[in-house]
């Protein structure tokens, strides 16, 4: 409508001028700068992860030797032999020695409970989480980002105002609860509802055959599942019904409509790509959190992943399985956002020129 | 602003649903007693379906569903509360000080905000719960504690564009010393922002508290949504279909969470006159 709006070009690669969000952002101009700055950033974090890690494992009240010995007669002497292995009947300053070089070593430690290395725990049990928080992400991203749009586009109609709404109650649902009601009324059957999914695991035993292992497997999947899309969906719907109500309304759309296009072309090849960015680092960045934001789903399923083990280390407590989900927890998030902060330059060019 | 507030629907209905939570859970004690809530002396048979007497049912222990319900209130609001107040005082603090300082203080406070906001949330308050010895006001820390660093980056945006005022050079021109220009003249204009901010923790306060109880790490003597839905757990009422344990509980969390939500959303309109025109 106004003069600005002709001066610009009408590709939606090189949109307007910035103003705040993530153009604000201080960053050098040359990338290889802002690459290296941003990997020493996160080399910090995951360094004072570390240190967190440490102190604050080292303090949990309750004794690790009694736990895992209760029930059993012990000698004093027996019990002092358990401490001396787990190295535990050292000053702290040494067990934070001990650590800490281990650490570097990239061991992270033996667990209490198990008996065996807490990477190797980690190693077995990540797969189950990576499968079942990587599917609720791709299915609650892709309806989240999608009904976002669709919400800001008619900003105010009546399905604008329905999906808000339903997005925020979501928000404000405790995932444990839903995951709850989801094994009363899908797997015990409710009223008129019969009992159709298993209430947890993975797989149930004696099924064999292709075709019914993978379906097996659906069917244990999708309880689960559901509780976290349904906790995942707010934020993306949320995120990108915001950011593209940014741009509805600029001058550049205006004149994407003067040259004739549909609607539909003036969403999709203008006002989307341009709200896309925050859109793709909530992804990157709910990714890491839904990682650890899965130990309630997974306890309540009994889902073998990361979260059930976190949430059995709790219960012991098993000191270096705790610290060593801690660290894995925090570093999948600092890795994620550290992806994310790499491809903002790529995806929008006035990242790398501000 | 109070105008501009009350014509928010959302906002409204919202504001008038907690008042209305906040009155009941005041006036709890006056018709709930003591024996109404004990373990040991429940007015009902445990586990009772819904009935003229017991309009939601009983629990595990026999305990009226409805006075369960209207009790939690009291907990969770209270360590809402509690939480917020924390979180948004480090909060606002650190934002505050970051702000106006600049400089070095301001790099190295807003590293430590951008490392916590990283952390994930739930395992630190759990850890944090799981350190110290269980309770309610171990919950209250383990929220508080983590809750903090979005409003300390909000403060600090708000502060910077106060500070840039010519009023506050003013100030400092007349001899104003750091924290004279903090309390007189940035505070009160950061005060509507955190105001706003603190809305939008308390919900985050009261989904985490639910979720802290839940696991174990509350005070499982005092009666909260969050230890109820835990004594459910324990009794497998999910598995025998018994929603009347489940459902008050869970839906007074998502309504009392949701309102504080809509206030905080209503409130951050009023304020950011950008977002106004916007929805």
């Amino acid at each position: 409508m106004s003069i600005t709006a002709s001066a610009l070009p009408d590709t939606a690669a090189v949109p307007p001028a910035p103003e705040g969000g993530a153009a604000a952002r201080r960053g050098p101009v040359i990338p290889l700068r802002y690459v290296v700055g941003r990997l020493v950033g996160a080399a910090v974090s995951m360094l004072a992860v570390v240190f967190t890690g440490f102190f604050l494992f080292r303090v949990v009240p309750g004794d690790p030797v009694r736990s895992l010995t209760r029930g059993r007669a012990m000698t004093n002497a027996q019990l002092a032999t358990l401490r001396h292995q787990f190295g535990i009947d050292k000053p702290l300053i040494s067990q934070f020695g001990d650590y800490t070089s281990r650490i570097v070593r990239g061991d992270l430690g033996t667990s209490y409970q198990y008996k065996t290395s807490v990477s190797s725990l980690i190693g077995s049990h990540v797969w189950a989480t990576v499968y079942l928080v990587g599917t609720a992400t791709l299915i609650s991203a892709f309806l989240g980002l999608r009904i976002g749009v669709r919400s800001a586009w008619r900003n105010g109609s009546r399905s604008d105002r329905a999906n808000t709404g339903i997005a925020l109650v979501l928000w404000s649902m405790p995932t444990f609860w839903l995951a709850l009601i989801m094994i009363m009324v899908f797997s015990v059957g409710f009223g008129p509802i019969p009992g159709m999914f298993p209430t947890g695991g993975m797989s149930s035993p004696n099924v064999h055959g292709l075709f019914p292992v993978i379906w097996d497997h659906f069917r244990h999947l999708v309880l689960p599942c559901l509780t976290l899309v349904a906790v995942l969906y707010a934020q993306y719907l949320l995120t990108m019904r915001a950011t593209l109500l940014e741009e509805v309304g600029s001058d550049y759309l205006t004149t994407a409509r003067a040259k004739g296009l549909r609607e539909d072309d003036v969403r999709r090849k203008h006002a989307v790509p341009n709200s896309m960015l925050p859109a793709v680092t909530l992804v990157f960045l709910n990714l890491g959190t839904a990682v650890s934001g899965s130990i309630l789903a997974e306890t309540i399923f009994s889902w073998p992943g990361l979260g059930s083990l976190f949430y059995e280390a709790l219960t012991v407590p098993d000191q270096p399985l705790l610290e060593g989900l801690f660290i894995f927890f925090s570093a999948a998030v600092i890795v994620m956002n550290l992806l994310a902060e790499l491809l903002y330059p790529i995806l929008d060019p006035r990242v790398r020129t501000s | 602003m109070i105008a501009d507030f009350r014509r928010r629907r959302a906002g409204m209905v919202g504001l008038g649903f907690l008042v209305l939570t906040a009155l009941v859970a005041l006036a709890a004690p006056l018709f709930i007693s003591a024996n109404d809530l004990s373990a040991a002396f429940a007015p009902g048979t445990p586990r009772q379906a819904p009935s003229g007497h017991f309009l939601l049912g009983t629990d595990a222990y026999g305990r009226s569903m409805v006075d369960v319900t209207i009790w939690g209130a009291r907990i969770s609001l209270t360590v809402g509360a509690l939480a917020t107040l924390l979180a948004v005082g480090i909060g606002a603090l650190v934002g505050v000080v970051a702000g106006h300082f600049g400089g070095w203080t301001d790099t190295v406070l807003m590293r430590v905000t951008d490392w916590f906001l990283v952390l994930p949330v739930l395992v630190l308050a759990t850890a944090l719960a799981s350190v110290l010895t269980p309770g309610v006001g171990t919950v209250v820390v383990a929220i508080g504690v983590t809750a903090w660093p979005t409003t300390a980056r909000v403060v600090r945006a708000q502060t910077l564009s106060v500070e840039s005022r010519p009023y506050i050079e003013r100030a400092k021109a007349l001899g104003g010393g750091h924290w004279h220009v903090m309390r007189v003249h940035i505070l009160p204009n950061v005060m509507p922002l955190m105001l706003a901010q603190a809305t939008l923790t308390v919900s985050a306060a009261i989904l985490t508290e639910a979720t802290l109880a839940f696991l174990g790490l509350s005070d499982p003597t005092k009666v909260s949504w969050g230890t109820t839905l835990q004594l459910a757990r324990t009794v497998g009422a999910f598995s025998a279909g018994e929603w009347w344990i489940l459902m008050p509980p869970g839906v007074a969390i998502v309504l009392v969470a949701l309102a504080f939500t809509l206030v905080g959303r209503a409130l951050e309109q009023v304020l950011n006159p950008r977002l106004q025109e916007r929805m």
